[in-house]
């Protein structure tokens, strides 16, 4: 009996400790106006997590400035039937016509079965999902993080003095590993001595682990961090309070590192539901299947933090002119981790193609194992 | 040795050993206090919202309008509901024993996960439906009940604290699910999601015609129904509260303690294993990160707002499920952050633990005898 009242008093307290915790980050008041297009924004994390949420919600505030367009928002979100219960209640509810979904998880079986539903709105998923014989009033987005990973890794090869650049990632998956590959082709285009050691926590927000992953890196000699996590907010502050230099992934981390910070890799999802908004009040129909890097505007870097030598933005400056221009990044003689040819002499990979997207490797000068 | 027995358990048993008049007013207390706690939050929340310059009056509007005002809207509740019935099932029946079992969260997951992994060899064989759902239902209660009960015995035999324990075994369900999403089990035509193979459109439970909510909310009260009988009808369900109320003088009486707790548990394992495997095979269709919604958290919410009676369950899952349903309206109209409608539930929590303080002590119900 006493061991009950003890948990019941621990449990007592967590709950006013989270009840407490759960007070920041108050937004204001957007009432719901007639006659303009209603879109619905569905996020599985918090609108303002430095990272792959607050890209999104960076664009949504975007479209909001956009006239007669009224955008909703829901955030912590789970993959599962809440996040098809959400987006049905800002169709029925909010009378949205265009629903943006964010998260992996939220396509199959949720927005596949809701589009079959609903036909006559649009429903889009921020991931190449969308294939021939799914709904046509559903579709996928995307942006290719891995061209501005690459000019990442430009911006810290001319900034690193030990030549030893950590990259903490969340899961060895496709994505993950084409952005650890682009950014260490940058890093190596420009200081062929450096290598990038990448440390794997598995999951895609665990800080705890990102916070020792990051420490680890430096303790081993880095001077330079960057990741591809969900939220990289841990990894960039850890840098900045170990005196190292960082580079951002997915939203600005500049404020989190006033001293180090050098550039990073940014969506731009706002240049995509512009574009939407704008063709839905035209009548034109969306595309269902759309993705691209700087050569459509889909992603960019941020602005130069403290960190960011002269030497480091006029390289990466004339890289990313370059990028935008259609000149391939992956361009041999490119070897695998294991020593086996990717990419002999004279061939490349176009940009944004199907083949890197479609990547299991590391490739050579990555310190580090997939599995 | 009886007399002493009874004195101690007299007051956990109202309905045996009290007369009428006494039923009446403990029935009035539990409908009374946990209403007055539940209006006492909402008025700290009012004040709550006010220092935010936000309006409560619009705040409860949206909340029965998102909840419960619309069709659609009850559809949303009730589908949050479902699997909260029986997470908070996973809690209430231990909490009889005087259990505190958080871990229903890792029995989910892992039942949900073993259902979709003993799908495999059945879709790929393509079994008829009900073959794929008997056996994955049947994996998903064993899996369920043997991991909670595996913590019952933890408790009775090693004397190792029972929620801490089924805490700790969530996390280590949910590394299990990781480890063979990621590895032995992953679906490859699945490059950027790790998940299992899909047990296929077929194979999937269908809703309840005319609600828009899957079968496992009817079996859901179902379930709550049967253990509100096992545990207020039976000799099981006495031996349980007995326990519950004083486990010296259980142990006294002859009761096998060790077996009761276990028993319990793995009962209780065994709700947590029926939601997980309606998450799969009504929802999810394949198991992988996403099992990990925290339904079992909200459970733990559930059940002590029920205190513990699996039948007041039912309409509290609702009650909350209403409120995570009005959770996206308020956000969207409001312009508040989801957190908001966790601190409701937070205050409702926090309130309704300190209102137990006032059962026996409401000075109108009480008379001479009964109050204690």
């Amino acid at each position: 009996m006493s061991a009950f009242t003890l948990s019941r008093r621990s449990l007592l307290k967590s709950a006013a400790i989270g009840a407490l915790g759960a007070t920041s980050g108050i937004s204001l008041i957007r009432p719901a106006r007639a006659e303009s297009l209603t879109i619905g924004i569905v996020y599985v994390g918090p609108r303002d997590d430095f990272g792959w949420n607050q890209a999104h919600a960076v664009a949504a505030a975007a479209l909001k400035q956009v006239p007669d367009v009224t955008v909703v928002e829901e955030e912590n979100v789970p993959e599962t039937a809440a996040c098809a219960q959400s987006m049905e209640s800002m169709i029925s509810l909010d009378g949205a016509k265009l629903i943006f979904a964010t998260s992996f998880g939220y396509y199959s079986p949720f927005v596949v079965d809701l589009a079959k539903k609903y036909p006559e709105v649009q429903f889009r998923h921020a991931a190449p999902l969308w294939k021939e014989g799914d709904p046509v009033n559903a579709g996928s987005y995307f942006g290719q993080l891995d061209q501005a990973h690459y000019i990442d890794g430009i911006a810290a090869g001319l900034s690193t003095k030990s030549n030893k650049i950590g990259f903490v990632a969340a899961k060895p998956i496709g994505t993950v590993l084409l952005n650890i590959n682009s950014f260490t082709l940058g890093v190596k285009k420009v200081n062929p001595a450096a290598t990038v050691q990448v440390i794997f926590t598995g999951e895609w927000s665990m800080p705890v682990r990102e916070a020792e992953a990051a420490n680890a890196l430096v303790d081993a000699g880095c001077d330079v961090l960057t990741c591809h996590v969900d939220g990289p907010k841990v990894v960039i502050e850890t840098a900045e309070g170990r005196g190292v230099k960082s580079c951002g992934h997915n939203a600005s981390q500049a404020p989190l590192a006033p001293k180090g910070f050098i550039t990073g890799a940014e969506y731009k999802w706002e240049t995509i539901y512009k574009d939407y908004a704008a063709k839905l009040a035209k009548g034109e129909a969306l595309p269902n299947f759309i993705g691209g890097g700087f050569d459509k505007d889909f992603v960019q870097n941020t602005p130069y933090g403290a960190g960011a030598t002269p030497e480091a933005i006029a390289a990466a400056d004339a890289a990313r002119a370059e990028v935008k221009a259609g000149k391939p990044i992956f361009v041999g003689p490119i070897k695998k981790q294991d020593g086996s040819v990717l990419l002999g002499e004279g061939q490349s990979f176009v940009n944004s193609s199907a083949e890197l997207n479609a990547t299991d490797y590391l490739i050579e000068g990555v310190i580090g194992s997939i599995t | 040795m009886t007399d002493i027995v009874q004195q101690d358990v007299a007051p956990a048993l109202p309905s045996v050993f009290a007369d009428t008049a006494t039923r009446i007013r403990r029935g009035a207390e539990y409908l009374l206090i946990p209403l007055i706690a539940l209006v006492g939050a909402a008025v700290l929340f009012s004040l709550f919202l006010l220092a935010l310059g936000k309006s409560p009056v619009t705040f409860y509007a949206l909340l029965w309008q998102g909840g419960f005002g619309t069709s659609f809207s009850w559809t949303n509740t009730l589908v949050r509901a479902a699997p909260l019935i029986f997470t908070a099932l996973c809690v209430a029946i231990p909490a009889r024993l005087g259990l505190v079992i958080i871990g229903g969260e890792g029995a989910l997951v892992l039942s949900g996960f073993c259902a979709a992994a003993i799908a495999i060899p059945f879709v790929t064989a393509a079994a008829p439906p009900f073959l794929v759902l008997g056996a994955m239902l049947v994996v998903a209660v064993a899996v369920g009940a043997l991991w909670i009960g595996f913590v019952g015995a933890l408790r009775h035999y090693r004397g190792i604290n029972e929620t801490i324990a089924s805490l700790l075994l969530s996390y280590i369900a949910i590394a299990i699910m990781n480890f063979f999403v990621e590895g032995a089990l992953r679906d490859i035509s699945n490059p950027n999601k790790p998940s299992t193979m899909p047990i296929g459109e077929a194979n999937m439970i269908g809703d309840i015609p005319g609600l828009g909510v899957h079968w496992g909310f009817a079996v859901g009260i179902v379930v709550a129904i049967v253990l509100w009988v096992l545990m207020n009808r039976t000799t099981f369900g006495f031996a349980a509260r007995v326990t519950g109320g004083n486990v010296r003088a259980a142990r006294a009486q002859g009761l096998a303690v060790g077996k009761l707790m276990v028993i319990s548990c793995a009962i209780a394992g065994a709700c947590a294993g029926l939601a997980g495997f309606f998450e799969v095979a009504a929802i999810q269709g394949r198991a992988n990160a996403s099992l990990a919604a925290g339904y079992g958290f909200t459970g733990i919410l559930v059940a002590f707002l029920a205190r513990h009676n699996p039948i007041v369950i039912v309409p509290v899952a609702i009650f909350l499920g209403g409120i995570a349903a009005a959770g996206g309206l308020i956000q969207r109209r409001m312009g508040l952050p989801d957190a908001t409608v966790q601190v409701l539930m937070g205050l409702i929590f926090v309130v309704l633990l300190v209102s137990e303080t006032l059962y026996g002590r409401l000075p109108f119900l009480s008379s001479k005898g009964a109050s204690r």
